[in-house]
């Protein structure tokens, strides 16, 4: 029982991450614009999260400093995507290449540094359920914010006339632009809202996951979160589903190690990117259920008066 | 201020300057990097241009980096031309490793000269291998090959990572995760007695000119292209794209293999965990900055080969931490795309709003709807 509380507790720390980047994404991708540099906007927010961290003590400070850089790197991408009209994948391709190295560069007086440590967080009267308590209420505040997140966007997406010109630029930014919608200008705001959100899982990872920085530590994430967001075929809820899914999935290779399982650390290490490809496999095989899901203009270039 | 205004046909001009530029920026941003970290620009420069030229050693350790980048980044460029996002060459170059190294720890000092042949087209089919699981999930299942070929880098990874520590551990290495040393059989025949080069640099110059004429004289290169460029096109042709994504992905993967049995067999000499240098991403950087184009791609590869060989020099010099490559690889790759805008806009300085409202409707209408002046 009480181990079954732990799995579920850590499932949701490791998922958080996931879900935050993910839902980052699924807004971007809303607006008909694919950002493969997560993974690079990730792993600079992570390094800038920690060294804010490390520098000044303060959670939140390493928060807004982790999201500040998704935002701004994610600024860059869009204004070369959205004005200077260069491609999407090669682009957003460019960011994790330079986030990559970037990161790796700047964090190197950081490998040995540590965070103070952490008191446990435990919401009052819940976190001391039995079970339910341990397993749902004894998490870092960014786990709720995720959730909250995941419903607000909910609301937004589906529920609010700003959300319904996001999805309709999405679907077809030549007619948002004969509406007289500023078509550049909110795909550039869908971008850089997503980069913050990818900055603000990359700092989870390093200040709250594992609290460490480590050279490429993101590990893939910024991708699974990518095909996140076609597995959940760009609904809030289901990424938040898909990402407990992964984050399951992560938590499993330390569970089986530690039930005793004789199979080698790698062999489980892999689980989370070859779940990935079969979850992909399973989601694309009806490229018409995909289809009608996704933003008709997705990785299409608009470039008005051309 | 300024706006952009389609071109009504690409700039050749611009697509051979544009590489010029991008350069160009990188080396700007990089003396202010420099700079920033107090470091004399002019010694930083020197390591990274002058020092890796300078000695007979530093060309030879110049093509040893450059010969997998040429081969990765002439597949890739196969791939980008038929607009098939190969990004997993990486996981490629890994398996092309381990298949090549799989030969490798089995020949004797007694085995026939020609295991080399045998390491390099095992090499090959192990890339082809991965490539082709990206191929099988796109055609049967119509998965990204974005996602796919970049999640099988990390399994890749933890492949090489599994064999290394486990089967194919040298019994004899103090627990180190690391095979045997190849016999000397393996060894890939030395262009010069004394200097690391080896064959390989030939075998990429020969490939280099069967690219040119594979892309730019055959018929299934210009149906490739087609498919790449105008898809409907190509269909209304009766070309099948199904055969281009097939011949894209095998070929890149083929290649990508082929560095990885050259690596393996030539400079390391056995497998470590350390086999995947980065060779498969920076070689994207290399086939984009090259244009696609097999002569260009040997150009950029000896200058991102350069970027390797300074950012170690850089480390031992100047103290500045190794990574700084990856900085210069991401920036130039930056720069490029941004300069390639370049290509097909050109740049109309334009007048204040006031003297604007003049121009005809449609125009100020789609500019004040956009805010597009810049």
């Amino acid at each position: 029982m009480n181990e079954l509380a732990v799995i579920i507790a850590s499932t949701l720390n490791a998922g958080t991450a996931l879900a935050l980047a993910a839902l980052g994404l699924l807004i971007n991708e809303r607006s008909g614009i694919v950002n493969l540099g997560a993974e690079g906007m990730m792993l600079v927010a992570a390094i800038a999260g920690f060294a804010t961290g490390v520098q000044t003590g303060s959670d939140s400070l390493a928060f807004v400093a982790g999201a500040a850089t998704g935002a701004f790197m994610a600024l860059c991408f869009g204004v070369m995507v959205i004005w200077l009209n260069t491609n999407q994948y090669a682009t957003g391709l460019a960011l994790s290449l330079f986030g990559t190295g970037f990161s790796a560069f700047v964090g190197v007086k950081y490998t040995q540094e540590k965070l103070s440590e952490r008191h446990g967080f435990k919401l009052p009267v819940l976190g001391d359920l039995p079970f339910v308590g341990p397993a749902f209420f004894r998490q870092h505040p960014m786990v709720y914010i995720a959730v909250a997140l995941a419903v607000a966007l909910g609301w937004f997406l589906y529920r609010s006339r700003r959300g319904l010109v996001l999805r309709a630029i999405g679907e077809s930014p030549e007619s948002a632009h004969a509406l007289g919608y500023p078509v550049r200008r909110i795909r550039l705001l869908a971008v850089v809202t997503g980069g913050a959100l990818c900055g603000l899982a990359g700092a989870y990872l390093s200040v709250v996951y594992t609290p460490l920085w480590v050279e490429g530590m993101v590990a893939g994430r910024g991708w699974i979160a990518l095909a996140l967001t076609t597995f959940a075929t760009w609904r809030p809820a289901r990424v938040l589903f898909g990402a407990y899914l992964f984050g399951g999935v992560t938590m499993l290779q330390f569970f089986l190690q530690g039930e005793g399982v004789q199979i080698a650390s790698q062999w489980l290490t892999m689980l989370p990117y070859v779940a990935t490809i079969v979850v992909l496999v399973l989601m694309s095989r009806k490229p018409e259920f995909i289809r009608i899901n996704m933003p008709a203009s997705l990785g299409k270039p608009f470039f008005p008066g051309s | 201020m300024f706006r952009l205004e389609a071109r009504p046909e690409p700039s050749r001009l611009m697509s051979v300057l544009s590489p010029v530029f991008a350069v160009a920026i990188t080396l700007l941003v990089g003396v202010a990097l420099f700079s920033i970290l107090g470091k004399d620009p002019l010694d930083g420069l020197f390591v990274f241009f002058v020092e890796p030229v300078k000695t007979a050693y530093g060309l030879s350790e110049l093509a040893v980096k450059a010969t997998p980048l040429v081969l990765i980044a002439l597949g890739l460029a196969v791939c980008f031309r038929s607009n098939i996002w190969n990004i997993g060459a990486e996981g490629q170059f890994i398996l092309g490793a381990i298949f090549g190294g799989g030969v490798a720890i089995h020949a004797t000092e007694t085995s026939n000269k020609l295991v080399v042949v045998l390491i390099l087209l095992a090499g090959m089919l192990g890339g082809m291998v991965w490539a082709g699981v990206v191929a099988v999930l796109r055609d049967r299942f119509h998965t990204s090959e974005i996602l796919v070929s970049l999640m099988l880098v990390y399994v890749a990874d933890m492949l090489l990572s599994y064999l290394v520590y486990g089967p194919w551990k040298d019994p004899n290495g103090y627990n180190f995760p690391q095979s045997i040393t190849f016999a000397s059989t393996t060894q890939i025949p030395k262009l010069i007695a004394g200097y690391r080069t080896d064959i390989g640099v030939l075998v990429a110059l020969a490939l280099v000119g069967v690219f040119w004429v594979f892309v730019f004289r055959t018929y299934a290169g210009f149906q490739l292209q087609v498919g790449g460029l105008a898809p409907a096109a190509a269909r209304y042709a009766g070309f099948s794209a199904r055969r281009a994504m097939w011949t894209a992905l095998l070929v890149s993967g083929g290649m990508a293999g082929l560095a990885g049995a050259l690596e393996v067999a030539g400079p390391l000499g056995q497998l470590t965990p350390y086999v995947p240098a980065g060779y498969g991403f920076a070689a994207i950087i290399v086939a984009f900055v090259g244009r696609l184009h097999p002569v260009g791609i040997v150009l950029s590869a000896t200058l991102m080969s350069m970027f390797y060989i300074g950012g170690e020099l850089a480390q031992s010099r100047l103290g500045l931490p190794k990574s700084v490559t990856g900085v210069f690889q991401g920036l130039l790759l930056f720069a490029l795309l941004a300069c390639d805008t370049l290509v097909t806009y050109r740049v109309r300085f334009t007048r204040t709003r006031a003297a604007r409202a003049g121009a005809p409707l449609v125009g100020a209408e789609a500019v004040k709807s956009e805010g597009g002046t810049g």
